[in-house]
């Protein structure tokens, strides 16, 4: 693994992670930029961020809180806190056409109906006065003008899908009436309901218990390979990620700090930052040693360091690291790491 | 639910014993003899007034009076005046002008404090919800007392003199409903500012409510993510404030019936309480009461209905 | 454990009195906190008054409380008028429209309205001003204890207040003087304190009762600190908040409550000078001589309107989330 691939930038150059088909992704996020404006000064959330996605593919969005990977999920959905978010720089690509592009009315065509979200906090995430039959079915009320009964139907169909139990006798109970694991079930229920092209979910098993996060990840999987769509899976946990990912971005700092096919990553991790969050995952194996944890704080976003923004934090930092922001290097056909050592922090892996 | 009904209603009967006691209590404190008094400056003949207080009970100790008027009260006797009147009577027709004043009022501030309240809320942070704030900053400040007479001066005089037409009748009840237009929007005035300041960051923090983003990332459009899944949402706390104001704004009546003259029970309070009619007034004050705590036990209960994570066991 | 970890006072659901419940009554989540970014970490009320001190609003309040107040100590600075010598009163000049010599016109009686009105500040300031501070150590002191101690004391206390809330403020307070036959300042501080300590006192209790349980509350317990220097130390302080706002406004509230109890003839009689007293007087011949009715009025708005700006500012500077 160890071949000499020149460390040029990946920026310009085709992404390893787009493809190599060579033809129009799903969806391609590219050089997205996105700020907020406090009271405190901008806060730049996302800084160039590019990531591709193919039909029937799962993409992994790894990164601590801050990292900008939410952020970057909901400028793809459009639903930024206006007026404060603003998206200087990027282009977001669904089928060739840029959503940034559209005017309000054609992106909620794509909204809901194309590309669709699935939130962390499901108890918070559905209306609280509302029956979960009522929101699910709204979907074909409102987008389609289906008929009441019919919107209703649909629901029960749906909800049996995401495997509910009793979902008849269910459909007009409410939100706080449910257990976490089925909550977030009707939220997949209500995201999947007009099949859409892209699914992103966002922290989906944060909210859970340990047992019922499996079984989410299982549920979300086993859609995503009935209906073919292509799924954005944002976690701040690796553990999630082996089983159903294809692919791996990490973000730090709001920038892509490596991205990779998800064997690659697991078996060698090209930037210190993935090194570290893989070594911080408890393991059977190495029951009784102290777990790994990264030292230091996440960087502060309204004052980004000019270098590498994890230099602060990174044991393979040089003098270089704090005044060199790194780009992201094309380290192989497939995968792409922002950090100058990128050899050493492979070589430090095999050893 | 009729358990819960029937919890709160017995919670509520110390409360009514509490009030109406306090009150008795006072009431007994006025200074002044009743029977006396309605002789006015003549001696009261000694064998009269010997017969009216052993029939009024006011030569028993303070608690047995009450207990005598509280055990009437039950029964729905209320008593009479000194005069002979059935204080019921005297309320009936009182109370009437008061719930018509405090009911219109209650209108009033429902339909433009609400309204105001989402305007300002859709534009927050613009020039049109920094206006809607100031006007309820003064709204609050300017006492009953100064808008009932300013307005009057100008909306009852002034424009009547320029236009030739009666727009706001400013004076008693003879003109019907029409007659409680101004002094109900005096008396809601402050009501009004309230409600619009709750409506508006009501609706503001549930805008920022997880649930309405996912209405945004459902593709629905903004009227149906604000005029439905917000809205429905912002209303829950409005519904406890004009529930619990209705008991406020017929207490707080006495003011504008003064200023309007409008014969309420503000009024009739007033004068009962320096004729030293004792069953006048504590009946007045006890039916407030009432109206308090039904109006607070409606308020409870339309919550549950509002707010289905609410339920009453 | 210092006051830097206190999470900022949140306010209790306001209760009314007299017809005007403060504001903007809120719960939910703590959306949109300050983060921690400055150098050093500022107290909440060293927070407070540097936010507090560049507000408009405040600085609007500050100056025009700062006028009534000397207006209310020192009238002869305003008028070389002593309204309350009837000397200066001629009958023979009543119901002058605002001239040189009168600038608010003259009343009823002949007397100067604007001496009269600038000599009103003080019964009204001492009437707001002595029933705050009485209603904020009565329910302020039971409410603590309440909160604090939970248990038989809180339950019959909050009983007790309860009863109160029934009554209709505006006729409770006009039967408590009715008691008294010639009302005075004292006898409607009385009549006011007594009818609005309980809305202090729950206040007080909820913000009491969330302080509590607040994690460093608990972990000064767990430290072995007594109840005294919890209560005082640590529950006491970032309770204050809420109160101290809803006291600013009520102040203004209670002016206008006096003014309405002296209107209506039970509040402060005849010679003393009330802004209230002064409205009841003009009102007979309000439609050929508004003047002397809304000259008083106009001071009496614009000090409840101060006190309650006084008082928004406030709750904007420690409640950052509301702006």
């Amino acid at each position: 693994m160890n071949q000499s691939t020149p460390p040029i930038p990946a920026w310009g150059i085709p992404d390893p992670v787009r493809g190599v088909t060579g033809t129009e992704p799903l969806l391609a996020v590219d050089d997205l930029h996105v700020e907020f404006a406090t009271r405190r000064g901008t806060v730049k959330a996302v800084n160039g961020v590019s990531y591709a996605l193919n039909p029937g593919e799962t993409l992994a969005v790894l990164g601590e809180s801050g990292s900008g990977k939410s952020v970057t999920a909901q400028a793809i959905m459009g639903i930024l806190d206006a007026p404060q978010a603003r998206i200087p720089r990027g282009r977001i690509r669904f089928r060739g056409t840029d959503l940034l592009r559209l005017k309000e009315d054609a992106r909620a065509q794509v909204r809901g109906r194309r590309i669709a979200m699935v939130f962390q906090d499901a108890l918070s995430a559905l209306n609280p006065v509302f029956t979960v039959g009522s929101q699910i079915a709204e979907m074909f009320r409102v987008h389609q003008g289906t008929s009441r009964r019919d919107a209703e139907a649909r629901a029960v169909e749906l909800m049996d899908r995401v495997r509910i139990p009793g979902a008849r006798q269910r459909l007009h109970d409410y939100p706080h009436q449910f257990s976490g694991g089925m909550r977030q079930r009707i939220m997949i229920a209500m995201a999947i309901a007009l099949d859409p092209e892209v699914l992103i979910a966002d922290e989906p098993t944060t909210a859970l218990d340990v047992t019922v996060q499996a079984q989410i990840m299982e549920l979300l999987a086993e859609v995503q390979r009935d209906s073919g769509m292509g799924m954005i899976l944002i976690t701040h946990d690796l553990g999630v990620v082996a089983d159903v990912a294809d692919k791996i971005v990490v973000m730090y700092g709001g920038r892509i700090v490596e991205n990779a096919l998800v064997h690659d990553v697991y078996r060698t991790p090209a930037h210190p930052y993935t090194k570290g969050l893989l070594k911080s995952i408890p393991r059977v194996d190495r029951k009784g040693r102290e777990l790994y944890a990264i030292s230091g704080t996440p960087p502060n976003l309204l004052d980004m360091p000019p270098g590498c923004a994890f230099a602060p934090r990174c044991p393979y930092r040089q003098d270089n690291c704090t005044t060199e922001a790194p780009p992201l290097y094309r380290i192989g056909p497939t995968r792409g790491s922002a950090c100058h050592y990128w050899r050493e922090v492979l070589d430090g892996s095999h050893g | 639910m009729g358990r819960y009904i029937l919890r709160r209603l017995l919670q509520a009967i110390p409360v009514l014993l509490g009030a109406t006691l306090l009150i008795y209590a006072i009431v007994f404190a006025l200074p002044g003899d009743p029977i006396a008094s309605m002789y006015g400056d003549k001696r009261a003949p000694e064998n009269v007034v010997n017969a009216m207080r052993e029939q009024y009970h006011l030569n028993d100790p303070f608690i047995v009076q009450y207990w005598h008027y509280i055990s009437g009260a039950f029964q729905g006797n209320f008593g009479r005046t000194f005069a002979g009147v059935e204080v019921s009577s005297i309320i009936a027709s009182k109370f009437q002008v008061t719930l018509n004043l405090a009911f219109t009022a209650l209108v009033m501030e429902a339909v433009i404090g609400v309204g105001l309240g989402l305007y300002a809320a859709l534009r927050r942070g613009r020039a049109q919800d920094t206006m809607v704030l100031a006007s309820t900053l003064v709204l609050i400040s300017v006492p009953t007392l100064v808008t009932g007479f300013v307005l009057q001066l100008l909306l009852g005089v002034k424009l009547k003199q320029s236009t030739g037409i009666e727009f706001f009748p400013i004076s008693g009840v003879a003109d019907g409903l029409h007659s409680y237009l101004l002094p109900a929007f005096v008396l809601a005035g402050t009501s009004i500012a309230y409600l619009t300041r709750l409506t508006r960051t009501s609706l503001a923090e549930t805008l920022r409510a997880d649930y309405i983003r996912t209405a945004v990332a459902k593709g629905m459009p903004r009227r149906r993510v604000v005029g439905r899944h917000a809205l429905r949402n912002a209303l829950i706390p409005l519904v406890t404030y004009l529930g619990a104001d209705l008991g406020t704004l017929m207490g707080g009546a006495v003011i504008t019936e003064t200023i309007f003259n409008l014969p309420g029970i503000g009024q009739e309070l007033f004068r009962s309480v320096y004729e030293r009619q004792q069953p006048v007034v504590v009946g007045i004050v006890t039916l407030l009461v009432l109206v308090y705590i039904l109006a607070n036990l409606i308020v409870d209960l339309l919550y549950a209905v509002l707010d289905p994570r609410i339920r009453y066991e | 454990m210092s006051d830097t970890a206190a999470p900022r006072a949140r306010h209790a659901k306001h209760a009314k009195s007299f017809s005007r419940p403060p504001s903007k009554p809120r719960s939910g989540s703590s959306r949109g906190g300050r983060t921690a970014g400055g150098a050093k970490p500022a107290s909440l009320w060293s927070d407070a008054w540097q936010d507090l001190r560049r507000r408009p609003l405040f600085i609007a309040s500050a100056v025009l409380i700062g006028v009534i107040l000397l207006m209310a100590v020192a009238p002869g600075l305003f008028t070389s008028v002593d309204p309350y010598d009837a000397s200066t009163c001629r009958l023979g000049d009543a119901r002058q429209a605002p001239s040189a010599l009168h600038w608010f016109g003259t009343d009823n009686q002949g007397c100067d309205t604007y001496a009269r009105t600038v000599y009103g500040a003080s019964n009204s300031l001492l009437v707001g001003l002595c029933t705050t501070v009485a209603t904020v150590a009565v329910g302020g002191l039971l409410g603590l204890v309440a909160g604090f101690r939970g248990g038989l004391p809180d339950a019959l206390l909050s009983r007790v207040t309860e009863v109160f809330f029934a009554i209709p403020s505006v006729l409770g307070a006009l039967l408590i003087l009715a008691v008294f036959r010639a009302g005075t300042v004292w006898t409607v501080t009385l009549a006011l304190a007594v009818l609005a300590w309980p809305m202090t006192f729950r206040i007080m209790r909820a913000a009491v009762i969330t302080a509590k349980s607040q994690d460093y509350v608990i972990a000064a317990r767990a430290l072995g600190a007594s109840n005294r220097r919890i209560m005082f130390r640590h529950v006491l302080p970032n309770s204050m908040a809420s109160v101290i706002v809803v006291a600013t406004i009520n102040l203004g509230v209670f002016i206008a409550a006096e003014a309405g109890l002296s209107f209506l003839g039970v509040g402060i009689q005849s010679p003393e000078i009330s802004w209230g007293l002064m409205i009841a007087d003009a009102r007979p011949r309000f439609l050929e001589a508004a003047s002397p009715l809304l000259f008083p009025a106009a001071f009496l708005s614009v000090t409840v309107l101060a006190f309650i700006m006084l008082g928004d500012a406030v709750r904007d500077a420690l409640d950052p989330k509301l702006r």
